[in-house]
């Protein structure tokens, strides 16, 4: 698995998908391809509230990538540095293996280039000690990008801060 | 004279890599941007990170303004048009030709009604001193913005009772323990500062109780949803000051010194207890006197949002009315955890900008709308938008003959497109000045293309806040077709007609220079990070100091602008019926992705868009036959009907159907926008002179819709 974490703190989100776009135009894509995308799904009753649930689905980046398996030219690699499955463009000739392949319907065809785009974290970026598109322009902050377990974790405290309010009586 | 030229900044298209600071131009809120260009075209457009509340943060619209400069879906040259109006036939002309051919048809509307028979509408905002000085100029009392179907209600409201308008009113989210919003849909309709901070104040623990007959994403993310019956807010409103006072939950001391007319507002609220407004709203009048407990042990740090789009019935300036009477009851103004009230740079012992509608002499003339004069709650510096079609249709009180509609689209933001096409049918001149192609555009008689935000500057603007800021819109890159900047256009029609003083400057930095006098910040300054505050730190005015800009210093429960205008401080509550069979409140609202009609032909926008759907509750789904997913018919009762998807959902209040607006466009040449969707706008039928009495909006929500399952195989009406 790569070294790194894209975490999506569901709770902050509000399903906005400027994070779809971000991605998009750091990758110059038009439209078609969305290398990460979030599915929003309710109204659904819970505890009598309204709620709604937003799923991010980036890229993975598994450890034993179908991806790359299936791709007949080498073309879906992974960076050794930091463990990140990508796609080496001069190498790929668009058979789509790797779309069929992937269990999350990660790898995106993109019409302009007749390949295949999928999300890289955006090592560009990270290269020049940038953080990923979605992550930077992320309208709440809901996206954290790191090292795992050095990306901050809203949600412990979060939870301890709430079960302190409801003992207390202010929820 | 340079009119063929187009007035770049200086080394606009220099090569290389820099960074511009600018405001997004997406939306009308202009968030402050950084723009990164590389050999003259934009690489990366983010949040200005300078304006440290918004970071680097952009919604999709802003990240999608790259697409939008890049399509070429847009208008490329002045047009004008060679067929009957609204026929779709241009050509295309010059920039003198077309500059000429308005001046001329402004030269006779001048001669045979006087200036006062021109008008101009936009979105008001942070840049309309420019809009504000060219109507002057001309002599001509008719600019308005498009709070007739935007804030309208609530800021004439705020002006009756605090004196100034209600984004003079800051929330500290951060310490506010308790937020009520009506409707105002904060993290779909979105200020992404706002949302930004309304969603860390929520993770933060901060309560919210959302009311709304719609579940909207605000609501998923509330501590608390009340699902009211439509149009029923002045109700719950005026028993929730009933139970506050009666129980005593309100700061005493502020309002013993800081607001007048509470015997008013005793004598008002004595019968609209918490039972008897469960019957209007749907509200128990438990659940309201428990809300009513808990902000008890919150206040002063509680904040009722006097909402933003409040063109909702015919008593919304009465809802925003009380909201605010709410917010002084809990005595939350500036303090921490309440409302920090806005200040100009003159409280830091600083200069404002100069303005530019200071070089041309004051307009006596009474305004066609009679803001100000006949309607004495109407505020004459944003008017009333319908009555200038009422106006243009009736020539009364006098003759409109020109009307410029300047990146505003009435067609789409304004109810019954048919009723107002029969009023600008009267014009002598109609002519949209825009970025894009609008409805309004497309009926115009000339259409103006505009630079884009990233191929313009904009004259500089200031933002009144707990720091006020002064904010830059510099130009990224030079325009790609034959599109001038609003400040050039304006002074060119100006010129063409002799009006040289208003806007006599040869470069937009000479005109910066002169806002800039006298205020110790310089052209280089404000391009070094976009944003200038005026001020170290934020300054609380101490209570002894406190005085509202209202002719008692106070805030006046009891106004002398109603009293002129003969209306009523409270009047009663007026029920509203609840619709039956296939009939409905016609609800509508935006998505985060869209802004209005400006944003579905956006290429990276169109694809994100949702698609329309028409949420229904099921029990009244049921008995018309439509289950979830089917398509209905829905009309307003005139010549147009659409048809959408049923969204079949407790989530939405029993006499309401909703849908999203901004679809249904017409125009041919923005293909991917064309004949998507419904427009809500067009099932408003009869709805264009239909408003508020007291604070002018229109009265959208109490548009009344019939929806029918739609046979399909059969013959197609």
């Amino acid at each position: 698995m790569s070294k790194y974490m894209l975490r999506h703190d569901e709770a902050n989100c509000i399903g906005c998908q400027a994070c779809e776009v971000h991605c998009k135009t750091n990758k110059n894509l038009g439209p078609g391809p969305s290398p990460c995308k979030i599915i929003s799904t309710g109204p659904i009753d819970v505890g009598g509230q309204p709620r709604i649930r937003h799923v991010f689905m980036p890229c993975f980046h598994c450890e034993e990538a179908w991806c790359m398996k299936t791709c007949p030219t080498g073309a879906m690699q992974r960076r050794e540095k930091d463990g990140i499955v990508f796609v080496e463009v001069s190498l790929c000739i668009g058979c789509k293996s790797c779309i069929t392949a992937c269990p999350w319907g990660t790898p995106q065809w993109d019409p302009a280039t007749r390949k295949v785009v999928k999300c890289d974290y955006c090592k560009d970026r990270l290269d020049v000690g940038l953080q990923p598109a979605c992550v930077t322009k992320c309208v709440t902050g809901c996206l954290s990008f790191g090292v795992a377990n050095e990306v901050p974790d809203p949600r412990r405290e979060r939870y301890a801060r709430f079960i302190v309010a409801e003992s207390s009586g202010s929820v | 004279m340079s009119s063929n030229m187009a007035p770049n900044v200086c080394a606009v298209g220099t090569p290389g890599r820099r960074k511009v600071y600018s405001m997004c131009g997406m939306c009308a809120v202009r968030c402050p941007v950084e723009v990164t260009v590389e050999d003259g075209r934009v690489a990366w457009l983010q949040g200005n990170p300078n304006d440290k509340l918004l970071g680097a943060s952009l919604c999709a619209k802003g990240a999608a303004g790259i697409a939008f400069e890049n399509d070429d879906q847009r208008p490329q040259t002045p047009l004008i048009r060679s067929g009957p109006r609204g026929s779709g036939q241009w050509r295309r002309a010059s920039w003198d030709e077309a500059l000429d051919y308005i001046a001329d048809k402004l030269k006779e509307t001048i001669e045979a009604d006087g200036p006062r028979g021109i008008a101009l509408s936009d979105r008001g905002g942070l840049f309309a001193d420019l809009t504000k000085t060219f109507v002057k100029a001309l002599g001509s009392p008719n600019y308005f913005n498009h709070d007739a179907t935007c804030a309208g209600n609530v800021h004439n409201a705020a002006r009756s009772i605090i004196g100034f308008s209600p984004t003079g009113l800051i929330p500290d989210f951060k310490n506010t323990k308790h937020l009520v919003l009506y409707g105002r849909n904060i993290v779909e309709s979105l200020v992404v500062k706002e949302a930004k901070a309304f969603m860390a104040a929520i993770a933060n623990g901060m309560q919210c109780t959302y009311i709304d007959p719609r579940a909207s994403i605000t609501a998923c993310k509330a501590t608390r949803y009340w699902q009211v019956r439509p149009n029923s807010d002045y109700a719950l409103n005026l028993a929730l000051i009933h139970e506050i006072l009666k129980r005593e939950i309100y700061d005493k001391d502020f309002v013993e010194r800081f607001v007048v007319g509470m015997d008013e507002l005793r004598e008002a609220v004595k019968d609209t207890t918490p039972e008897w407004q469960a019957s209007h709203t749907g509200i128990s009048a438990e659940q309201l006197r428990d809300f009513v407990t808990e902000i008890g042990t919150q206040a002063p740090h509680v904040i009722f949002n006097p909402g933003w789009m409040t063109a909702r019935h015919k008593q919304s300036f009465y809802v925003s009315r009380t909201t605010l009477i709410l917010n002084a009851l809990m005595g939350n103004m500036e303090i921490p955890g309440g409302f920090v009230i806005a200040k100009p740079p003159e409280y830091y012992g600083r200069k404002s900008l100069k303005t530019l509608a200071a070089r041309v002499p004051a307009v006596t003339e009474p305004r066609v709308d009679g803001a100000g004069t006949d309607r004495p709650t109407w505020d004459p510096a944003i008017g009333m938008l319908h009555q200038l079609f009422a106006a243009m249709e009736t020539e009364q009180p006098y003759r409109v003959s020109a009307y410029i509609a300047y990146r505003h689209d009435p067609l789409t933001a304004m109810p019954d497109a048919e009723a107002m096409k029969r009023a600008m049918d009267k014009l002598k001149l109609l002519v949209s000045i825009d970025v894009r192609y609008s409805e309004t555009g497309w009926y115009s008689d000339v259409i103006l293309p505009e630079s884009t935000y990233l191929e313009r500057a904009n004259i500089l603007t200031q933002m009144p806040g707990s720091v006020p800021v002064f904010l830059m819109r510099d130009q990224a890159i030079a325009p790609r077709f034959d599109s001038r900047p609003a400040w050039w256009i304006f002074r060119e029609l100006l010129h063409r007609l002799g009006i040289k003083e208003a806007l006599d400057f040869e470069t937009i930095e000479e005109l910066w220079n002169y806002q800039l006098e006298g205020t110790a910040v310089t052209v280089a300054e404000m391009r070094e990070e976009g944003i200038v505050s005026l001020a170290a730190e934020p300054k609380l005015t101490p209570r002894d100091a406190l005085k509202f800009p209202t002719p008692s210093g106070k805030i006046e429960i009891t106004s002398d602008l109603l009293n002129e205008a003969g209306l009523l401080s409270f009047p009663p509550y007026e029920t509203k019926a609840a619709p039956s069979g296939d009939r409905f409140n016609l609800l509508f609202g935006r998505p985060p992705v869209l802004a209005h009609g400006q944003s579905l032909n956006n290429p990276l926008l169109n694809e994100l868009a949702p698609e329309q759907v028409l949420w229904i509750h099921p029990e009244r789904a049921a008995p018309l036959g439509i289950a979830d997913g089917d398509e209905v018919e829905i009309t307003g009762g005139g010549k147009y009907s659409g048809c959408l998807k049923a969204k079949v959902t407790q989530w939405i209040h029993r006499d309401a159907v909703f849908m999203l607006h901004g679809y249904g466009a017409t125009v041919p040449l923005a293909t991917r926008a064309l004949g998507v969707g419904v427009a809500d706008q067009r099932l408003q039928e009869g709805k264009l002179y239909d408003f508020d009495p007291a604070g002018g909006g229109c009265a959208l929500t109490k548009t009344i819709v019939q929806i029918k399952r739609r046979v399909t195989g059969g013959s197609k009406s």
